[in-house]
């Protein structure tokens, strides 16, 4: 992997190699932040994604009140009336507030399904990784149990059997991506734990908690973050085709739900699935694209040729 | 070592390694199931509005929902051994008759998909590795990553706005014309005409994946010596693409598009929704509708099994065709 090579600054016969690991993680963490913010596509889709954070965390203010409630007549097009500037549904509700509340869910469960599946994953691929032996078969063949079912079969049947809650949609999704994130770090594990600096702090006497979270994690870190992007951009886009089938939490206004229900209305106001989907579209786009970036500042190599 | 040798020796060894996966799978399903909430007698006596503690108890007892868990999963194991699911009440036959009435569906829309796929895939990477740097490289890269970021279901939507709705040129859902009795090339055509959309709905998300694949393995392919050796005798531009980098950029994808039938069939499941197609994915949301936990959880198993079956077959095909991979 990328990493193995960029370490070899704290792979050379000194005397204190666990310091110099850190030393090398800093001079390639700012070269990496310079590429990332130097990629025009990256840039677009960081805007746009603090845009969406910015949006979400306002919902409130931005539009107060209840956005499942009838606030006009039914069937409004965008522009028809400048009090709903996107048009209303077929109860009468808003669509630009659905929207804006969407935001929230869609961005709740990106993020919380992500940071579990991330914890998850992590975890269990460093041990795996770190151990070896028998406890690397065992959660070897748990990893491919879950990489063998189809995720999102699978997360229908757990959300079906659990109720649907924004909480539920988010653990179920994790449940289902955890196992990428534990196959990249259990190889990445694997190849650092022989590293110099990682022997070097074993002769002093760390814990394998500290080599596995100070001393590795570090350096195993940008595959992951990578990876981290596109799963919040996976989460989302599994938690809007859950709601459009009727499996989303039934308390709140979500992006999928609002094209589930415009579904059948396509023929008349076909308006009311199509935004909804930009939001989508737009919000997952903008995180594949940091995920690119991200890609691209940590592999250099891979961008030379453009 | 022969082909046939070297995939023989593959086959056993894939075959071994299933074994513990799909035990597994089938304990994890068996959980689920013993986690569902209430179950399908609940439904049923719930619709039917009218039963009695007494009938519920009745048919409890005729499903086997009322043995303790041990017995239960004696029972599962033991039908399993006879390819049997159980039975589902909610459609009134075994669950294993209900799933293969629907998988040919379900197996021709992925492989319509996958071939789109893999024949757009390829052609725009190679357009943008040949290009590399060139503004078509970048426009195409932001459109498979706009490709790669659209939900299945919303650009079936679309696509019906605008091929049904609007311009009226191809059905808007189902399986075929009703009432139409049609053979031989017209109920082909007519076939692929309901087909179409819902296909290309599935393969954006593989399209993109293809192409940024392709780019990737033709620019890594390109750099090699004997791709510089086929230029240098003198050969053409498209003998040395299709020959030497075509050729080999292909192994990473065909060892994709095996990993991928598990997310195709996920994507199946709404994609059959949207456009009414009767496959395993539209089963299985009539199965969540209807709290029909049996199906569910049958179709999961089963496509499990189809996962791990493509798999062998991609290993095989590996096997056969390229001597390094198995020496080991």
């Amino acid at each position: 992997m990328s990493s193995a090579d960029m370490t070899d600054l704290s792979a050379g016969p000194l005397s204190h190699p666990v310091m110099l690991a850190k030393g090398g993680n800093r001079l390639r963490r700012n070269r990496s932040l310079r590429l990332f913010l130097a990629n025009p596509n990256a840039l677009i889709g960081l805007t746009f994604l603090s845009l969406m954070v910015g949006v979400a965390l306002l919902a409130p203010i931005l539009s107060p009140g209840n956005p499942l409630a009838m606030v006009a007549q039914p069937f409004l097009w965008p522009g028809q009336d400048m009090a709903h500037p996107l048009g209303t549904d077929s109860m009468g509700r808003d669509v630009l507030a659905g929207l804006l509340h969407g935001a929230r869910i869609s961005l709740f469960v990106g993020i919380a399904a992500a940071g579990l599946g991330l914890g998850l994953g992590l975890v269990i691929g460093a041990i795996a990784g770190y151990f070896g032996g028998r406890i690397d078969d065992v959660l070897v063949r748990i990893i491919e149990i879950f990489q063998t079912l189809p995720s999102f079969v699978l997360v229908v049947v757990l959300v079906a059997i659990a109720q649907p809650t924004a909480l539920t949609i988010a653990v179920s999704i994790a449940i289902v991506t955890w196992p990428t994130i534990a196959r990249l770090a259990r190889a990445e594990f694997r190849s650092l734990r022989q590293r110099d600096f990682v022997q070097a702090a074993r002769s002093i006497g760390y814990s394998n908690a500290r080599i596995i979270f100070q001393e590795i994690l570090p350096n195993a870190l940008p595959p992951i973050i990578v990876t981290a992007s596109v799963m919040v951009a996976t989460a989302i886009l599994m938690e809007s085709a859950l709601s459009f089938m009727g499996l989303g939490d039934p308390n709140v206004v979500s992006w999928g739900t609002m094209i589930g229900t415009g579904r059948e209305m396509i023929r008349t106001a076909w308006y009311l699935t199509a935004l909804p989907g930009l939001a989508i579209v737009f919000t997952v786009l903008a995180l594949n694209l940091i995920g690119d970036g991200l890609n691209d500042a940590f592999n250099p190599r891979f961008h030379k040729r453009g | 070592m022969s082909g046939t040798r070297r995939a023989a020796r593959a086959l056993r060894r894939t075959a071994i390694q299933a074994v513990p996966t799909v035990l597994g799978i089938i304990l994890l399903n068996f959980f689920l199931l013993q986690l569902a909430p209430g179950d399908a007698v609940d439904v049923l006596a719930g619709e039917a509005g009218s039963a009695t503690a007494e009938t519920m108890q009745a048919m409890r007892e005729r499903f086997g929902l009322d043995n303790p868990t041990l017995v239960q999963l004696v029972n599962y194991l033991t039908g399993l051994s006879q390819l049997d699911l159980s039975h589902s009440p909610r459609f009134g036959m075994p669950v294993t008759d209900l799933i293969l009435q629907r998988l040919p569906g379900t197996l021709m829309l992925m492989s319509l998909s996958l071939a789109i796929a893999v024949v757009l895939g390829l052609g725009l990477g190679t357009i943008m590795a040949v290009n590399a740097g060139r503004p078509v490289d970048r426009i195409l890269s932001v459109l498979s990553q706009v490709f790669y970021s659209i939900p299945g279901f919303w650009i079936g939507l679309m696509l019906i706005i605008l091929f049904s709705v609007r311009l009226g040129w191809l059905p808007s859902g189902g399986a075929g014309t009703i009432g139409a009795r049609l053979s031989g090339w017209d109920l082909f055509i007519d076939r692929l005409r309901y087909m179409v959309l819902p296909a290309i709905s599935l393969s954006l998300l593989y399209v993109a994946i293809y192409a940024r694949l392709t780019r990737a393995s033709v620019l890594e392919v390109c750099d090699q010596d004997y791709v510089r050796t086929a230029v240098a005798k003198g050969l053409s531009p498209w003998t040395v693409s299709t020959h030497h980098i075509l050729r080999n950029a292909l192994i990473p994808i065909t060892t994709m598009a095996g990993m991928h039938i598990g997310g195709m069939l996920g994507g199946a499941v709404v994609v059959e929704t949207v456009y009414n197609w009767p496959g395993l994915g539209r089963l299985a949301y009539e199965a969540v509708m209807g709290r029909d936990y049996n199906v569910l959880l049958g179709i999961l198993l089963f496509s499990a099994i189809l996962v791990i079956l493509v798999n062998l077959a991609v290993d095989l095909l590996h096997a056969w065709l390229d001597p390094r991979i198995g020496a080991h």
